[in-house]
């Protein structure tokens, strides 16, 4: 009789949760099934990439990487011009967005009243998120025509009898090229690298600061022997992601870089990256060789950013944990 | 004393000049993105009246709007954030929840972590791969690629506010009895809402602005099409055609498209950041 009571209510709640444990498990595997889709995306990019390249991959073999050609009638491509655009230019604009975004993340730390603190960080981060073509378009309408009238002509001449800076600033003044491009990546890398370098100074614990100070240190001497050394892998961490960002930036760089297949030394000549040449080449490009070619500078495209960008991750987590958030 | 005394003014003399530099570079680059912002917002105001909401894109020349790129941008950012979101919000949620410090989920975040600022245009490529090639350009391949830009955005943040959430809370809703997958989304998700909600939206601020992942996706068109399988019109694509032509009324134009992106794409940030700090701290 006791079992009979007892009996009925288990085995209904066995059935209850049976069925928990078999809904449990359809939502787990359901959520572990959209996670492996992150991994599914990095390697349908990879292949896809590869297959789509194949073309261009078999004829012309690892060469591809260092020959400097890309003539579309005679069906002959290499990537070293885009290559070298793309690291030019990514380097001109690291050059310039480092010490100006350092610059600002300890004029917001350590310098700005409390008053206008917040609302510079906030402005920062918000101008983080602005679409590249937005840079792309004040670029070409507004920076390149500028530099060509008032700036490329007197930087030309003034430096035309030194012997390196004349063939870096060599050539009649475009206003497009690789300068132009350079610049108008630092704008846009600019916010990243301020609020990235300001969270990680933030996070620097003030009791080491405080002591510092109790020593007598003025504020360069706490920046310069406590924060950065503390704060160093963030800040390579984040300034890594940008060069990322900057090295696989197409809207921003198509418009102002010239789209010349040329290697220049000088900073003032046209030419192209990685991403312009797609950009602008890949709806036009009439035959598969072509559009091979074109795949595989973006399949080399996405290895170099995957490669900085992982680089960047690994530096920020170690800052994480170091800090301790 | 005197040994002392100059060096300690050449110490403070350091201090001073180095940081004036921090304060001048702080000053020229906050300027310069001043400067973006103001003639952008000179540029397109000039261009943006009634006929940009309720005409079709003209040809060189002659008058016209920007309505089929406006319905074509938020047409496919929609489709993106409709496939997206779910996918998104479960991963984060595996993340979070199953995952935590599993060497999978390590490996995961870190690849969502990459892909995250990966080069929108290989993401174009893909697609092309995928969906155009040996077939046709269309707005569901351009939706496509915006929606796998959108995904790592929503993991990282659905992740990020899921562990928020603190355990206890988990632990108590167990300890009632609630199997695993009601605690997660009766109690993780009610509490992580907002913060999941501003992910979706910072998500939507990215795609409205990609270009790349678009030309070669849904290409562009310069009449107005509703059908999903045929190239579609979007903002940035016409902005970018319009932008390098040589027609005073198509830069016009591409001016005016640059604002209303960008006012889209700020205040969809401010709602975002209002959304969270809307909510409470737990």
């Amino acid at each position: 009789m006791d079992d009979a009571a007892a009996g009925a209510p288990t085995a209904s709640m066995n059935k209850v949760s049976r069925r928990f444990a078999r809904i449990d498990a359809f939502f787990r595997n359901l959520t572990g099934f959209a996670a492996f889709g992150v991994l599914a995306v990095l390697a349908g990019v990879i292949v896809s990439l590869y297959f789509g390249a194949q073309l261009s991959i078999d004829k012309f073999g690892l060469a591809f990487l260092w020959t400097d050609v890309w003539n579309p009638v005679k069906q002959e491509f290499g990537a070293l011009s885009e290559i070298y655009g793309t690291l030019l230019t990514s380097a001109l604009a690291m050059l310039l967005a480092i010490p100006v975004g350092i610059g600002i993340a300890i004029f917001l730390t350590e310098l700005s009243p409390l008053i206008i603190k917040r609302p510079i960080g906030i402005a920062i981060e918000l101008l983080a998120g602005i679409p590249s073509i937005i840079y792309g378009i004040w670029g070409l309408f507004v920076l390149a025509p500028f530099l060509q009238v008032n700036v490329q002509p007197w930087i030309i001449d003034t430096f035309a009898d030194v012997p390196i800076l004349s063939s870096l600033f060599a050539g009649p003044p475009f206003g497009v090229g690789y300068g132009t491009a350079g610049f108008i990546l630092a704008m846009m890398v600019l916010p990243f690298i301020a609020a990235i370098t300001r969270d990680v100074f933030d996070g620097v614990p003030s009791v080491l600061k405080e002591a510092a100070y109790g020593l007598g240190c003025t504020r360069w001497e706490v920046l310069w022997h406590v924060v950065l050394p503390y704060a160093r892998v963030g800040v390579t961490g984040g300034i890594m992601l940008a060069l990322g960002r900057a090295l696989g930036e197409t809207m921003a760089v198509t418009f102002v870089i010239g789209n010349n297949h040329r290697i220049s030394s000088s900073l003032f000549a046209p030419g192209t990256t990685i991403s312009a040449a797609i950009a602008n080449e890949f709806t036009e490009a009439t035959s598969d060789m072509y559009l091979s070619a074109l795949i595989e500078i973006g399949l080399i495209l996405f290895g170099i950013t995957f490669i900085v960008l992982l680089i960047a991750r690994y530096m920020l987590y170690r800052m994480e944990l170091r800090t301790g958030r | 004393m005197t040994v002392s005394t100059s060096r300690y003014r050449r110490r403070l003399w350091v201090n001073r000049a180095l940081m004036s530099l921090s304060v001048i570079a702080a000053v020229a680059g906050l300027t310069a993105l001043g400067i973006i912002l103001t003639i952008l917002f000179q540029k397109g105001i000039g261009g943006i009246d009634a006929r940009v909401f309720t005409e079709m894109t003209p040809p060189p020349g002659s008058d016209g709007g920007l309505l089929n790129p406006i319905y074509g941008s938020v047409f496919m950012t929609g489709v993106a954030v409709i496939v997206a979101m779910p996918l998104g919000i479960l991963a984060g949620t595996y993340l979070a929840e199953y995952g935590r410090d599993a060497r999978v989920a390590v490996i995961i975040r870190l690849i969502n972590d990459v892909l995250l600022s990966a080069p929108s245009v290989v993401v174009g490529l893909f697609i092309y791969e995928l969906m155009v090639r040996g077939r046709h350009f269309s707005a569901w391949a351009g939706a496509m690629a915006l929606a796998i830009i959108a995904v790592p955005v929503i993991v990282r943040t659905t992740e990020d506010m899921l562990r928020l959430i603190p355990d206890p809370l988990r632990e108590a809703a167990t300890a009632l009895g609630a199997p695993r997958w009601h605690v997660i989304s009766k109690v993780a998700y009610q509490a992580a809402r907002a913060g999941i909600v501003t992910g979706i939206l910072l998500a939507i601020a990215r795609i409205s602005g990609e270009t790349a992942p678009l030309l070669f996706t849904a290409l562009n068109n310069q009449f107005w099409s509703t059908d999903p399988n045929a190239p579609m019109a979007s903002l940035p694509a016409v902005i970018f055609q319009f932008a390098g032509s040589a027609y005073k009324n198509w830069q016009d134009l591409a001016w005016a498209g640059a604002l209303i992106i960008t006012a889209a794409v700020l205040v969809l940030n401010i709602v975002a950041r209002l959304f969270r700090t809307a909510e409470p701290k737990r």
